[in-house]
């Protein structure tokens, strides 16, 4: 099963950040992880939340421009070198990598990709001996 | 060589004599029908005290060459007679009145007797006849009612035109689309948003225009649409679209209209009386050049309007139609002679930034156009509501987006704006006059 995190538009001027934090505040939703993308008047916000089924319902009906977005996550060692092994089959495998963040969470290292066609990107490190999370993996985080 | 089968003059026309009248004709009816409309407007209070004050003498007016003796009638006196000064005939003989929106001041009214409503109902009929429609047509109305003087319009007209007529009202895609399958619908009339709305939702109905729908002809007003907009429409809907002009002051739409060549609009002058002027030396226009359309009604009784200031900007297209009507046309609007600005030595017209972005689906059509100094030079923001249904979530298809309206203003204005994609619901909506330009430039 294919996981997914919510991408957020959102106008880079005071107050629209704590806008979207607040509707997951206070629905109880979690935040694992966080990017953001500055293109000067606007950005897009990244979010890896605990439940996106709800986040993106409730974003939705604050009237915030949401959409959900499929991911591949991958388990990486936390040690140095842990997140070559995982580039190298990428770049291996000519898999291109659209957006990625990374985070760390009790001693174990994230690396969260986007990438075209998620389903075949998956079966392949998968077969690269790569340890990828599965969705409930991800949400439980 | 093929014959073409061409309908005769007989039922080509809505009304073969007035439409074809020849033009010597046309003058001497404006004439005399000039006249009685200014004997009665002066039997209203406020054309009595406004001819009064400008020392006017409506007897000394014979013909048109006297036209320019008479003052105009601008919106501001319509709210200074709010709601009843205009009136020539008692209140108890108005069956009806439109109300305009007053968001940007006082509201203003225009009232009609029963004599009003039929003439009015018959030149949309007139209207829609020469476009093809005919008795046997199933007319869908996909505009609001209410005070919209498009909704009771184009119904009445219908109505009179003999077509089954089916008063669906603006929105619920999923209903107009059951009511066009289940009644056979055959032309529709929308604002041209609406119409753009209801493509998408034709897509992913999965309509098959030819095995589901029997549409021919869409009537798209009230809002104004590129011609890139309107092929759009042609190609989605698999039908003729048509354009149509008029404005509340004048009774709504009907003053005029497209004919099936499909170039320029014929101005309906046993109706209207037509005036192009300089804006600012309020000077005749010769044809085909542009200036603020100034409108006499002609055939209103309940509250006649002499030489109207419509602020709408057009010429009159030179030379006869091939369609063999004598009524002058206008081109499309080009916009409103109070919303121009200037920057960068350029004019612009906030309608040409509003009708370049009707065809850009991804950013709906409410925007704001802010201009502000930079330096030395002044500089232009256009700001766009990027939709829901468009919003992928990666920040390239955004750029993308950006970049690409920016070309498209560029190409219309001739120098670069700025765009700024902004979140929905966060700018003025477009419904009444909402503020469209925000100057914040040092003046002078």
């Amino acid at each position: 099963m294919i996981a997914y995190h919510i991408s957020v538009f959102a106008e880079n001027r005071p107050g629209r950040l704590d806008h979207i934090t607040g509707v997951l505040a206070q629905a109880n939703i979690n935040i694992r992880a966080i990017k953001i993308s500055d293109l000067g008047e606007h950005g897009v916000v990244k979010m890896l939340v605990d439940d996106p089924d709800t986040a993106y319902r409730l974003l939705k009906q604050a009237g915030v421009l949401v959409s959900p977005k499929e991911i591949v996550a991958v388990a990486v060692e936390d040690r140095p070198g842990g997140l070559h092994a995982v580039l190298k089959v990428l770049t291996r495998q000519r898999i291109n990598v659209e957006d990625a963040y990374g985070f760390v969470l009790n001693d174990r290292a994230v690396l969260v990709i986007e990438v075209a066609n998620v389903a075949e990107t998956m079966v392949l490190l998968k077969a690269a001996g790569l340890h990828l999370l599965s969705k409930e993996e991800i949400y439980a985080l | 060589m093929p014959i073409l089968k061409r309908e005769n003059a007989k039922t080509m026309y809505w009304e073969p004599n007035l439409e074809t009248m020849p033009r010597a004709h046309l003058q001497a009816l404006q004439r005399q029908r000039l006249q009685a409309t200014l004997r009665r407007a002066m039997t209203s209070v406020y054309y009595q005290r406004m001819y009064r004050e400008a020392g006017v003498v409506v007897d000394r007016i014979q013909g048109l060459e006297d036209l320019h003796q008479l003052p105009f009638t601008t919106k501001q006196h319509l709210r200074e007679g709010y709601p009843f000064e205009f009136l020539t005939i008692r209140k108890d003989d108005v069956i009806r009145l439109h109300s305009s929106s007053g968001t940007t001041g006082q509201a203003t009214v225009v009232c009609h007797n029963a004599h009003d409503l039929a003439s009015w109902a018959n030149l949309i009929a007139r209207c829609m006849y020469m476009t093809g429609a005919r008795p046997a047509d199933v007319f869908q109305n996909m505009t609001g009612y209410g005070m919209f003087t498009g909704g009771l319009g184009f119904h009445c007209g219908a109505e009179r035109l003999g077509m089954l007529t089916v008063p669906a009202g603006a929105g619920n895609s999923k209903r107009q689309i059951k009511f066009m399958q289940d009644f056979g619908t055959t032309i529709i009339h929308a604002i041209p948003s609406y119409a753009l709305h209801l493509l998408s939702v034709f897509e992913e109905a999965g309509v098959d225009l030819k095995r589901d729908l029997q549409l021919k002809i869409a009537y798209l007003g009230a809002e104004p649409y590129s011609e890139h907009t309107r092929q759009r429409v042609e190609e989605g809907l698999g039908a003729k679209v048509f354009n149509s002009y008029g404005l509340s002051e004048m009774s709504g739409p009907g003053v005029a209209f497209e004919c099936p060549e499909q170039n320029g609009m014929h101005i309906w002058e046993d109706a209207y009386l037509v005036e192009v002027l300089n804006p600012t030396t309020l000077e005749p226009m010769p044809d085909g050049e542009e200036g603020e359309l100034v409108l006499t009604t002609l055939d209103r009784e309940a509250m006649p309007l002499i030489r109207y200031r419509t602020r709408d900007l057009t010429s009159i297209m030179p030379g006869a139609c091939p369609c063999g009507r004598t009524h002058k046309r206008i081109a499309r609007i080009k916009g409103r002679s109070d919303d121009m600005f200037i920057i960068k030595g350029v004019n612009v017209f906030p309608m040409q930034v509003e009708t370049l972005l009707m065809s850009v689906p991804e950013v709906g059509r409410n925007y704001q156009i802010i201009l502000e100094n930079e330096g030395p030079m002044d500089a232009m923001t256009v700001r766009v509501e990027v939709q829901h249904e468009f919003f992928r979530g990666d920040i390239q298809s955004l750029k993308a987006l950006q970049q690409r309206i920016t070309a498209a203003l560029k190409g219309e204005l001739l120098f670069t704006p700025k765009v700024a994609l902004v979140e929905p619901d966060s700018l003025p909506k477009s419904e009444g006059k909402a503020v469209r330009v925000v100057d914040h430039r040092r003046k002078e």
